[in-house]
């Protein structure tokens, strides 16, 4: 076991390295002066020899590379243009409702895509199974955008049950964490169904009932037990996608989380920003994968006792 | 003699030869899709909006991008069956324009997508070595990032526009194709190496053409289909951020993202374009599915 | 007088295709007495599993059906209790054994906790008892080290081992009948020898009654009693095992003994039965076996033969015209 998961946080390295030096690159991938392009196509020359400076977009491209590992091994990620802060001022205070956000979108996406993915599984064929899986490809169909922005026209314009935006009250979590969950929930519904079709069709399954097990044990102690590896592992890549994936809810619900300030950054050229939520996005990615990974070697036996 | 044939079955392999092999193929196609309700209603509905994309202008009551300033965030009415938005246009014809629009975008973006998927995987799967690790590694790292973000990403660097979406959204349709052929290619090219070397350059290519592509087509055309979805989806997403079409355009995820700002008052503007969206990915998928489970042959 | 344990009477056993029912097994009686080895034989898909799964009532929900018949254990009919008392009898009066062994264990628990589950489910034993119970049981199957088996799970353990540990698994609570369907097709031959004298001692030792469901007729040959041979979902000839051997009645049991090679023997090829078994759904009208047969006549392909006594010989019961004629016209043939 301890040498498979060397060997996984081992691979992993040099694709965080590449990932890294990609996402350097990216201002000087795009076709013109990234200087120019920072600093906005009304800005005077002057302004623009400033950014440059600034941005240290001056110096020749290896040592440019040089300092901005540095500045990722020492934690100095740069100027904020927009106000500037640094970098790091700029992104702390939004992790926290993002990672909250993603966390409760998670918790009940999860839980209920599961149970209906089980359900459906066993009751395979009947009105509950369609019933179920409709949703199930509704979820993965809707647009994120669109859901959020009816649940607000629906709960909060129409009912006023639930506030329409920010992360102030437990019930403004409601409509956002509906809304991001909606799509894993869905997934894991259709991907669990699969899994328990085919667990629940291999031999030991049979051997179960010949022991003379009810159907409860035979479904959850040995068929589940089995598929949820699987359901593991696709659970924790949806994961790794939910806190990118909160860029669109978190646009539709005014909430001050991550994704919205790379959507912002974007649009206002604070390439510094864009950079540091990219290689954080990324890593985080990664470094999901590979705990999904290291999971999946102490779940699944074959693996850990090999 | 002739009454044992009838009641021995059909494993017997002489009598396999008797049966009318091609034009049954794709009866037996038929006759199973058709089974599936929701796909063929999917299908049907896609077929329409083909057509509402191929003559969406000459069928619709009013001109796309005709404002009419007596009659803003008007409901749907009889004269405007959909409403009208904030300029007083045609809630419905800008749609019907924005038809046009979403499929020719996400069509052109998963052709792309897939083209050059193929042809990745064609090299990958054919010459092997570091070119096969290399191009499994991109693939690796573009399939398990979320879709959102590796377009965001793109568009960041090439800039608003609808064909830079339609690059983001080819772009991570590459590694999905890309693994079905080189898989493809590798075993076919396992079981014909020693044909391929004796024969010269571009006969490869002819021989890995007729026998990749028969085996493959089947998971192709489902992954296109369902591709297509995905694209739709991603294409109006990178609208609604703003990062696509212009707002001018009928753009479905762009008029999304400009009704937002009326949403209490005029409701209709977020609810149809969202609708149309909803639908058309959905039927794309359900499609799919369908398509997926009639050619799959463990399914009886 | 010899205990019946197992009395099947007229079982017939359906499967849903497309939108109509089709008959797997049909009008199949037998019966098994205490301590005796009863052989189930015949081709692969001629029913002998799906006979056994309807003893059981471990067919599949919805697409399969026992339509006809009663299964007499211990003085009730089991098809017709309630599922709460068949799950009591499963396992624990009746136990069942599988063709593969290793994919028949769940890998992800280990043997101690599948062993312990059965035990605990029928016993009122502590966790502790269970596991003295199971450590034992693997013991008495010839695992020298039950504790390390206990420990493992079934991916670390080789086909015998598995095969030992279902065995095992089976007799946990003492039951009465082991239905044991092709136990021994999937291991190699000296694993296979063992096996089949592991389940002679327990015939001997606890006087178990054991259905013994195979396709090899040297297994039958050595461990059975009396045999029962299938075709097409149908029992075609029931003899002791003796008398099937020396004088098969049926043409299929003729063919089926004469396709075994036999070391020493002249034969330069085997001969084979022509033809296939056919398709559930395009049953043959009359005789099933009647397109294969050499024998066969126009009367065979009118009209199903019934299974009768084959006249002259105790337990002995042929389905096939020939036994019905006198003796001097047989000879005619």
């Amino acid at each position: 076991m301890g040498r498979y998961a060397l060997k996984r946080i081992v691979s992993a390295i040099p694709l965080l390295i590449v990932i890294s030096f990609l996402i350097f690159m990216f201002i000087h991938l795009i076709p013109g002066d990234p200087a120019r392009l920072i600093a906005g196509k009304d800005a005077t020359k002057a302004d623009v020899e400033l950014v440059r400076e600034q941005l240290g977009l001056n110096e020749p491209l290896p040592i440019q590379y040089g300092k901005y590992m540095k500045g990722l091994v020492t934690g100095d990620l740069g100027y904020s243009i927009k106000n500037g802060k640094t970098v790091v001022e700029a992104i702390a205070p939004r992790f926290e409702p993002t990672i909250m956000l993603t966390i409760s979108s998670m918790i009940w996406a999860t839980i209920i895509g599961v149970s209906l993915g089980i359900i459906s599984a066993v009751m395979k064929g009947k009105a509950v199974d369609y019933i179920a899986m409709l949703i199930a490809i509704s979820g993965i169909s809707l647009p994120g955008f669109w859901l959020g922005l009816e649940l607000i026209q629906i709960f909060s314009v129409g009912l006023g049950w639930l506030p329409t935006g920010g992360l102030e009250s437990w019930q403004a979590y409601v409509l956002p964490s509906l809304t991001m969950g909606s799509g894993i929930m869905a997934i894991l519904a259709r991907f669990t169904r699969s899994s328990m079709l085919e667990s629940m069709r291999e031999d030991y399954v049979r051997t179960a009932r010949a022991k003379g097990l009810s159907e409860l044990p035979v479904v959850m102690r040995h068929a589940f037990k089995n598929s949820l590896i699987e359901i593991v592992t696709v659970g924790g890549l949806q994961i790794g996608g939910l806190l990118s994936g909160s860029v669109m809810v978190e646009t539709v619900f005014s909430i001050p989380g991550l994704g919205r300030l790379l959507v912002d950054s974007i649009k206002f050229r604070d390439y510094k920003v864009v950079q540091a939520l990219l290689l954080f996005f990324a890593l985080e990615y990664i470094v999901i994968n590979l705990i999904v990974d290291l999971l999946y070697g102490v779940i699944n036996p074959k693996v850990r006792y090999n | 003699m002739a009454e044992m044939k009838s009641t021995v079955n059909i494993q017997n392999f002489e009598d396999a030869e008797a049966l009318p092999k091609p034009k049954s193929k794709v009866k037996e196609f038929v006759k199973k899709f058709t089974k599936r309700k929701t796909a063929v209603i999917s299908f049907i509905f896609i077929v329409l909006l083909l057509l509402a994309a191929i003559l969406g202008p000459y069928i619709a009551p009013y001109d796309a991008s005709q404002a009419d300033y007596s009659n803003l965030l008007q409901g749907p009415s009889a004269a405007h069956i959909w409403g009208t938005d904030e300029f007083g246009r045609d809630v419905f014809s800008r749609l019907l324009a924005g038809t046009r629009l979403s499929l020719a975008s996400a069509l052109s973006a998963t052709i792309v997508g897939t083209a050059l998927g193929i042809l990745f995987g064609l090299i990958a799967g054919f010459y092997g070595g570091w070119i096969d690790s290399l191009i499994m590694r991109c693939c690796d790292i573009l399939f398990s990032f979320p879709d959102i973000l590796l377009a965001i990403a793109i568009v960041a660097i090439l800039g608003p526009g609808m064909i830079n979406v339609i690059i983001a959204v080819a772009v991570f349709t590459v590694p999905s194709f890309a693994r079905i052929i080189r898989s493809a290619t590798i075993s076919v090219k396992e079981s014909l190496y020693v044909e391929v070397a004796r024969s010269i350059g571009c006969k490869n290519w002819r021989i890995l053409w007729v026998h990749i592509f028969p085996g493959t087509i089947q998971s192709m055309i489902v992954n296109f289909t369902m591709r297509v979805g995905t694209a739709i989806l991603a294409a109006s997403s990178l609208s609604f951020l703003g990062f696509g079409a212009n707002v001018t355009e009928p753009d479905w995820g762009a008029m999304l993202s400009q009704g937002r700002n009326y949403l209490n008052t005029a409701p209709h503007i977020v609810l149809f374009p969202g609708i149309l969206i909803f639908l058309t990915v959905l039927a794309f998928n359900l499609l799919g599915d369908g398509l997926r489970d009639t050619l799959d042959p463990k399914m009886s | 007088m010899a205990e019946k344990l197992l009395d099947v009477k007229n079982l017939r056993t359906e499967f849903k295709r497309d939108k109509s029912w089709v008959t797997a097994v049909n009008d199949v009686s037998f019966h098994i007495n205490k301590g005796e080895i009863l052989g189930l034989v015949g081709e692969s898909g001629c029913g002998k599993s799906v006979t056994s799964l309807s003893v059981m009532r471990l067919l599949p929900i919805g697409t399969s059906r026992v339509s006809e018949g009663e299964v007499f254990f211990n003085g009730e009919d089991i098809l017709k209790v309630d599922k709460k008392k068949m799950r009591k009898i499963r396992g624990h009066k009746i136990s069942m054994i599988f063709q593969e062994p290793m994919s028949s264990l769940n890998p992800c628990m280990r043997i101690s906790k599948q062993i312990t589950e059965a035990i605990l489910l029928h016993n009122d034993l502590s966790k502790d008892e269970a596991y003295k119970r199971a450590f034992n049981v693997l013991k008495s199957v010839g695992i020298p080290d039950p504790d390390m088996t206990l420990n493992s799970y079934p991916h670390q353990l080789s086909g015998g081992m598995c095969q030992r540990v279902m065995i095992a698994m089976a007799m946990s609570c003492e039951p009465n009948l082991l239905i044991a369907d092709e136990p021994t097709t999937a291991l190699d031959v000296t694993i296979q020898a063992q096996i089949l004298s592991l389940m002679e001692e327990i015939k001997e030792e606890r006087d178990t009654g054991i259905l013994l469901i195979t396709h090899d007729l040297g297994v039958v040959a050595e461990m059975c009693s009396r045999v029962i041979v299938m075709y097409a979902g149908r029992i075609v000839e029931e003899a002791p095992v003796r008398e099937l051997f020396e004088s098969p009645m049926h043409p299929y049991t003729q063919g089926l003994i004469e396709s075994v090679p036999k070391l020493g023997s002249d034969m330069t090829s085997l001969p084979s039965i022509p033809g296939s078994v056919p398709d559930l759904s395009v049953m043959p009208k009359g005789c099933k076996f009647a397109p294969r047969c050499k024998y066969a006549m126009d009367i065979c392909r009118e009209k199903e033969p019934e299974l009768v006594a084959v006249p002259g010989q105790e337990h002995r019961c042929s389905r096939c015209v020939l036994h019905k004629l006198e003796e001097k016209e047989v000879s005619k043939l």
